[in-house]
């Protein structure tokens, strides 16, 4: 018994430093991601907003940055929307968490329902991840909810922040503000390059968009770049042409559980 | 500019991919190749974003100090550097290169 408990307190105490990490990061993300909306000619009720309602920092940035560059509202929903495609599957791993409620009675129905709609929303690759960790239902819910709801509040907090030093700040391509936004993005990319044919696809999409950006309006080399996925699409018909198993967790390290560190 | 019928448009599509899961998880299961494929989609489209934003500025090249920071990051990212080194190495090397007159 007493050794149990021990064990739970070491685990909530290894959760809550691995979730401040994360928030850590989480939250120079978000101060980059106002600073760079603002600094770019935005309104201030722009990058907050989007924090708050869509709350994807990868599609944030995917959908301001397709704007600055001058590119349509319309092409910019879509980069975002099809970053975050990935959630669906998300929320598809972590429904037990989510619905998981009391059994029978209405105030049960309500509250399984108030859970569901205020946890899809704390669907991240964050608290996903962190959920995946466990097996126990009851240290799962704890990961997810306990991710979700801090980095909610961590990234709705960075955002002003960065929207008041972007603000602030005068000259922000003297202080390097425009190289965090590729650099993010790079960094969210490059952990998802697990195989060969994404890495070609991902490379190829690149290539072709930059190729393409003197010449198509802006925001549509991006998503033309959505061409390289063609790279996949031949092999695949040949089942087990994918190198054994294919899974990414067989090939990750072990201790590399989490699939992304920060791809809001 | 962005509307904030752009902002409601996608973070309407937003919630309905994340509510989706959970409401259909009893009924529907994701093929392992669909799975891969959005994967693969957000890959691409990040690592389009990443390229199209360190090296241009409207139709132009956005210069050298910008992609230079960027690599350097990207190095580090590679090497599994923490994030928010990730993220201030690259703004402090663009910022220096700049600070040097390479732009």
């Amino acid at each position: 018994m007493r050794l149990q408990w021990r064990t739970d307190l070491l685990s909530d105490t290894a959760l809550v430093r691995d979730v401040a990490l994360v928030c850590l990061a989480d939250g120079i993300v978000g101060v980059s991601f106002g600073a760079t909306a603002v600094a770019g000619g935005l309104p201030w009720w722009v990058p907050v907003a989007m924090s708050l309602l869509v709350f994807a920092g990868g599609s944030q940035f995917a959908a301001v940055g397709v704007v600055l560059a001058g590119g349509s509202p319309l092409a910019a929903v879509a980069a975002g929307a099809v970053l975050n495609t990935r959630l669906f599957p998300y929320g598809l791993a972590v429904s037990d968490v989510i619905s998981a409620g009391g059994s029978g009675g209405s105030g049960a129905r309500t509250r399984r329902w108030a859970a569901r709609l205020t946890g899809a929303q704390l669907v991240t690759d964050e608290s996903v991840a962190f959920a995946l960790r466990h097996t126990d239902p009851a240290r799962r819910k704890a990961a997810f909810w306990t991710c979700g709801a801090a980095l909610f509040t961590v990234w709705n907090i960075a955002v002003p922040l960065g929207v008041l030093a972007g603000s602030a700040m005068r000259n922000t391509a003297a202080f390097g503000l425009d190289a965090t936004f590729p650099a993010v993005l790079l960094a969210l990319a490059l952990p998802t390059l697990t195989d060969g044919r994404t890495r070609v696809a991902a490379l190829g999409g690149a290539g072709a968009a930059v190729a393409l950006t003197p010449l198509l309006p802006a925001g549509l080399p991006v998503l033309a770049a959505l061409g390289g996925l063609a790279a996949l699409w031949r092999p695949r018909r040949r089942p087990d042409a994918d190198g054994a198993g294919d899974s990414q967790a067989v090939r990750r390290p072990a201790g590399h559980a989490i699939p992304v560190r920060s791809n809001r | 500019m962005m509307p904030l019928l752009a902002i409601a448009a996608l973070a309407a599509l937003t919630y309905a991919l994340r509510i989706a899961g959970p409401l259909l998880a009893d009924r529907v299961s994701v093929p392992a190749a669909a799975q891969r494929l959005f994967t693969s989609a957000a890959a691409v489209l990040l690592m389009a974003l990443a390229a199209t934003s360190a090296l241009t500025a409207g139709h132009d090249f956005a210069g050298w100090a910008r992609p230079a920071g960027v690599a350097v990051a990207g190095l580090l990212a590679v090497r599994r550097a923490p994030f928010p080194v990730v993220v201030l190495v690259a703004a402090s090397v663009t910022a220096l290169l700049r600070l040097a007159g390479i732009h």
